[in-house]
């Protein structure tokens, strides 16, 4: 198979996908297009990882026009494991979808939206061009404004008033750093940006790069940009929720992940310090602000934000242990968050409500949700031994190999800080009796649909606890990421060819 | 020529930026559109700004003849107007309808989504 299709078909699929959800989207089959479709992606999703992990990164040039004048997509490590995991969340919501989504959603076309979605994330992890980039980002923030105020109840609108408005400052940001860097550099393509910037010390590129670190800042829900996310994420549908918690902000992280090791590598005490400091800030603060809710969903919105602290983390460290740990991580998040969001939609099915005071006895109702809450909830706050444990053991180890105690032990506290809140939410949803002394059962749901939603949810904690197990090749393929991200030689030399690198011997 | 296109970049970011700061969300809107042309404006002066030499190849030759203006940054102001059109369409009918629904512009009254804790 080309290059060129291994890259365009994880985009392509869920773009014909959304055309047919949306063309079926009266009669009820649109949901099942979408199912499919989201299979398809990860199949193709599936063939491009294991070429990447045979051959390594994968290039190719869009219309033949040769870097860096045309645009690139380009599929190193990082960007094939992100686009399987894209897949992965994509087909578990979209199961999971066709319970939840009701007949007035579906035919204002929440299935095409929710494609449209899965290509934006999927397009920007993939594309080698900043401003590409940029247009990835547009297509995946429209559909999820459409899919955020979908339904338009009042809280919906009252949430995506804040939601859009701050993010299209965000992008305006990102923007204008692409205006600025292309006036300085005359290439927007990400491997030639490399090479032309490459022991560059002006202070101009580091006050750009600084300009890209608040746009994306935002996106990815960063201390103190991270308002709009807590705001909104608990106001739509449960499985419009459980997509943006799974992939929106990690979007946000892999930008930031991918540009201050590939572009921004100038001055890394000073941008990489900041980023420092601005980790263990979302981390705390997320954590603290979550402590603080009694919402169900409200409560994992704020761990969201405490979560990209981590990752966060894991890039400001910039050892390879770090960024392995940052990258495993966000692997490990994306799961686990997706599938908390999903729990919280069937505990609002079976006991009436998110809000943790008007809910109860889940626990003696239903022990099988139950068990299915405890496995993502204890991986979130790292018990071993599940993913979430690997997850934090290596970010630890990574902050006390650089000796840097008090982040190794802010990250064990908010770690602990985590299981508070999970206990809250397990002491009050799943243990007291439901206030009104109902008994929340399953049963309530119609068979189909009760598979539909515990199917998905069962098989993203079975994930989490094969990681926990078996961590051994998940974490060698995060090391190999972390090596790719420090040397960017094979990510150069695959979109510009083998000679863009000057040999480093031979030329210094 | 530069000078005045940085003085009128300087202009709209400050006058975006006094709008965005007001709690009427519709202010914050007109702010977000001032600020997005500014963008788009730091983005076409990132070309070079050449006066009088439009990117245009002359008949029957195959590359421009002598100074033409870099044509890159016009294509990306282009698709970037049309992205930012969509949006801020999007994001002004958005402000309508929270207005019908939720009856105010003020940001600060706003707080459906995040009630106020009731003292206890």
């Amino acid at each position: 198979m080309t290059a060129a299709l291994l890259l365009t078909a994880p985009l392509i699929v869920p773009f014909l996908t959304a055309v047919l959800a949306f063309l079926f989207r009266h009669g009820g089959e649109g949901r099942w297009v979408s199912v499919a479709g989201s299979a398809v992606s990860l199949a193709a999703a599936a063939v491009l990882l294991r070429e990447v992990l045979a051959g390594g990164t994968v290039a190719a040039q869009m219309g033949g026009w040769a870097a860096p004048f045309g645009i690139t997509l380009v599929a190193d490590t990082l960007s094939a494991v992100m686009v399987v995991i894209t897949a992965i969340t994509g087909l578990a919501v979209a199961l999971y979808a066709t319970a939840e989504i009701d007949r007035p959603l579906e035919q204002l076309g929440w299935h095409a939206l929710f494609q449209v979605l899965l290509a934006g994330v999927t397009g920007a992890f993939l594309t080698g061009d900043l401003f590409n980039l940029y247009v990835w980002f547009e297509v995946m923030l429209i559909s999820s404004f459409g899919l955020l105020v979908m339904g338009g109840r009042r809280v919906q609108l009252d949430a995506g008033i804040k939601y859009v408005t701050l993010n299209l400052v965000s992008t305006i940001l990102f923007l204008s750093g692409i205006g600025l860097l292309y006036g300085t550099t005359g290439t927007l393509n990400l491997a030639d940006l490399h090479v032309t910037l490459h022991g560059n010390e002006d202070g101009i590129v580091t006050l750009i790069a600084l300009m890209f670190m608040v746009g994306f800042g935002v996106k990815a829900a960063v201390f103190p940009l991270y308002f709009w996310l807590p705001a909104s994420y608990h106001t739509p549908a449960f499985a419009t929720s459980a997509v943006f918690a799974g992939l929106l902000t990690k979007v946000g992280v892999y930008a930031l992940m991918r540009m201050f090791t590939l572009v921004f590598d100038q001055d890394v005490p000073f941008t990489h310090g900041i980023l420092l400091w601005v980790g263990v800030a979302t981390m705390v603060t997320g954590v603290l602000g979550a402590a603080a809710q009694t919402d169900f969903r409200r409560i994992l919105s704020f761990h969201i934000v405490s979560q990209i602290g981590y990752m966060v983390l894991g890039l400001a460290l910039m050892t390879p242990l770090a960024l392995a740990g940052g990258a495993f991580y966000l692997v490990h998040h994306i799961i686990v968050k997706a599938n908390l969001f999903l729990i919280s939609g069937v505990a609002d099915r079976v006991a009436g409500g998110t809000e943790l005071d008007r809910i109860g006895g889940l626990y003696k109702g239903t022990p099988l949700l139950g068990l299915l809450f405890l496995i993502p909830a204890f991986s979130l706050a790292g018990f071993p031994p599940l993913s979430g444990f690997w997850a934090k053991y290596v970010l630890v180890k990574a902050s006390m190999d650089v000796e840097l105690w008090w982040v190794a032990f802010a990250a064990l506290a908010v770690g602990l800080m985590t299981i508070y809140s999970m206990t809250k939410i397990w002491g009050r949803a799943f243990w007291k009796p439901h206030p009104t002394g109902a008994v929340p059962s399953l049963r309530t749901i119609d068979a189909p649909q009760r598979a539909a939603m515990l199917i998905p949810i069962a098989a993203l904690a079975t994930m989490t606890v094969i990681i926990g197990l078996v961590p051994q090749p998940f974490l060698t393929l995060a090391e190999r990421v972390a090596v790719e991200l420090l040397d960017p030689t094979s990510y150069v030399s695959a979109v510009l060819g083998p000679d863009a690198l000057p040999a480093p011997e031979v030329t210094e | 020529m530069e000078v005045l296109s940085a003085l009128m970049i300087g202009v709209l970011v400050t006058a975006s930026v006094y709008l965005m700061l007001a709690r009427n969300v519709l202010r914050f809107i007109f702010g977000l559109v001032l600020l997005s042309n500014a963008a788009n404006l730091v983005i076409f002066a990132s070309g070079g700004l050449t006066p009088q030499a439009p990117p245009l190849i002359e008949y029957r030759t195959d590359a421009p003849t002598g100074l033409v203006a870099n044509a890159l940054p016009q294509a990306l102001v282009l698709t970037a107007i049309v992205i930012g059109f969509g949006l801020f369409a999007f994001a002004l009918t958005l402000v309508y309808r929270g207005y019908q629904n939720l009856g105010t512009l003020d940001s600060d009254e706003m707080r459906l989504a995040e009630p106020r804790e009731e003292p206890k």
